[in-house]
């Protein structure tokens, strides 16, 4: 399947990535080759294969649901762009 | 000590115990000769007063005859690993200002024995690049030059070039790097050092700037396999702010370097045999399967059937997984943030302007194979392809205890080259995704030149969690290889 310009726009959007006009072309033309490129894939029989997350095979580990860390909010917010007591702030959302 | 930046880290651990040079006399040496090489472009930053700081630390210690395994020793840290208070940029516009309030725990390791920090080490974007050409701090310039009177910049590989090019160029005793897809160990080959990529668990990925995490793994670059090993058992251990972080005892992997590999069975698999590999790495091959066989092992064909797809499965996997990890760049609670009239704009624009283009078009792949509708032709694909793999691995290990191939599929080239075509770029990592893929321990030994006279690896793949006979079979194929060129670039 190919991409079209509005696909990747939509992508981008998605992504919250801003692109220019001018980019775009340039991304729907890349986008679409690398995505040819992996298409091969399909030429591997995978049915009956259970999909592949954790390559070790250890367990994920259980641990007591107490809190461990925290209460120094000047450090969490140590490099917020931006800050109003101790919360980050950003544009206003609801009027 | 005459020259002080000759020694490796096996001897310079010796001579600051015998109290032969300090560590402040060896960092000030390494200092001045980031300095004279700032061409190269290895450190994004230099730390010289926290340097001396440790150095000094590590003398008192020394002084007392209590000495920690690393003590005093000067080693440089990729970009990727969060320093308290130390800026951490994981080679990104969009890190500008980072300063993190806590350290990697990889790194909390290194100076819980003693290490120095000489300073942070460039590197493509989000470790997302083959040849150190995607950092918004700019390209790094390998050491090496070609043999044939021109003075072309060749790249050291990627994403751990900063790394390699400093270890190579002697402006670190050894460093850290990641490795996701061969970030570790195709710098080394590059660079004629050596990398090495332990089990996917052996080090913690706290702290470490996130790319893909079912397959980001931290480890070494070295001068040697020795030192490899000397700083791996440092860095490796189980942490349990890594829920993947394997719970298991760290070896001893310089004990594992006992020179004797009778009797090791290494496998050879014909599928790394790729169409238009340059006939010089595979008279290397040849010569690095000729020396193993001298030194005692049993040769054994081997076939992965599913190596072809390794490339494409990965091309999935990490942009997916990398689409998650980087939406935490919000301009909201780091980095850079470019205002906007609204919420979505800022983050629109922020991310618009702070991801390079490589970083951009992973993150679109990856929204898009996850995307609704998508996700199992492309996602769930790759998932059972990856399950496939790892079964061919684990047939070939019924029969061998190593296996040997080229790292990469040629020698380094030079800055610009390979940047017309992704793919091309991407191709880089045949050899080494697959064992990324299925979170085997690797590592890259320097074994010749080219004809160019630039340094060639091979790459020696174990089964989980057997870092030891990697180390020990590299420890043979390195003594038969007696790998000694130097580059002439640098200083």
């Amino acid at each position: 399947m190919s991409l079209d310009k509005a696909t990747v726009t939509h992508i981008a959007h998605l992504a919250r990535i801003e692109v220019e006009d001018a980019q775009l072309e340039t991304m729907v033309g890349e986008l679409n080759n690398i995505l040819s490129w992996i298409e091969q894939l399909n030429e591997v029989d995978t049915d009956g294969v259970a999909p592949l997350a954790s390559v070790t095979g250890h367990a994920l580990p259980l641990r007591a649901d107490a809190v461990g860390d925290g209460a120094y909010p000047d450090r969490v917010l140590a490099n917020a762009p931006d800050r109003a007591m101790d919360f980050y702030s950003v544009p206003k959302v609801v009027e | 000590m005459s020259d002080l930046l000759s020694l490796d880290l096996a001897a310079a651990r010796d001579a600051l115990a015998k109290r032969e040079v300090s560590s402040t006399e060896l960092t000030d040496a390494y200092l001045q000769a980031m300095e004279a090489s700032e061409h190269l472009n290895c450190y994004v930053t230099t730390t010289a007063d926290k340097a001396r700081e440790m150095a000094g630390a590590a003398d008192a210690r020394l002084a007392t005859g209590d000495a920690l395994p690393l003590d005093g020793i000067p080693l440089g840290i990729k970009d990727l690993f969060c320093t308290q208070g130390v800026p951490t940029t994981a080679g990104s516009h969009i890190l500008d200002g980072f300063r993190p309030e806590y350290e990697s725990t990889v790194t909390s390791n290194l100076w819980r024995d003693g290490a120095v920090m000489l300073g942070k080490l460039n590197m493509d974007e989000f470790a997302m690049g083959s040849a150190n050409v995607t950092s918004y701090y700019g390209p790094v310039e390998s050491p090496w030059k070609r043999q044939d009177g021109g003075n072309s910049r060749l790249v050291p590989g990627g994403s751990s070039g900063g790394s390699a090019s400093a270890v190579a160029a002697r402006l670190a005793v050894a460093a850290t790097g990641t490795d996701t897809g061969g970030s570790i160990r195709q710098p080394g080959s590059f660079c004629g050092i050596v990398g090495m990529k332990p089990t996917y668990g052996r080090c913690s990925r706290w702290g470490v700037v996130a790319f893909a995490s079912s397959l980001d793994q931290a480890g070494p670059l070295a001068r040697n396999v020795r030192d490899a090993a000397i700083m791996l058992k440092s860095m490796a251990g189980h942490d349990p702010k890594d829920s993947t972080s394997a719970n298991l005892a760290v070896p001893d992997f310089e004990a594992a370097l006992t020179g004797d590999v009778r009797g090791m069975r290494i496998g050879v698999p014909k599928e790394y045999r790729i169409d238009g590999m340059p006939s010089e790495i595979e008279t290397l091959w040849s010569n690095g399967i000729e020396m193993m066989r001298d030194a005692g092992a049993e040769i054994v064909d081997i076939s992965l059937p599913h190596t072809k797809y390794a490339l494409p499965t990965y091309y999935i996997i990490a942009p997916a997984e990398a689409s998650s990890n980087l939406a935490r760049y919000d301009g909201v609670r780091y980095g850079l943030r470019v205002e906007g009239d609204t919420l979505d704009e800022m983050y629109a624009k922020t991310r618009g302007e702070g991801f390079g283009p490589e970083v951009k078009r992973r993150i679109m792949i990856g929204t898009y194979v996850l995307s609704a509708g998508y996700y199992d032709a492309y996602y769930l694909k790759a998932q059972r392809v990856r399950a496939l793999i790892k079964r061919d691995f684990d047939q070939a290990f019924e029969s061998v205890d190593t296996i040997l191939t080229p790292t990469a599929p040629s020698e380094a080239f030079a800055i610009g080259e390979n940047d017309d075509d992704p793919i091309k770029m991407y191709l880089n990592d045949v050899f080494t995704v697959p064992s990324s893929l299925t979170g085997l321990p690797a590592i890259s030994v320097p074994v010749g030149l080219s004809n160019n006279g630039l340094p060639l690896g091979l790459q020696l793949i174990g089964k989980l969690f057997d870092e030891e006979s990697v180390f020990r079979a590299a420890g043979a194929l390195e003594a038969a290889a007696s790998f000694t060129a130097r580059p002439t670039g640098g200083q």
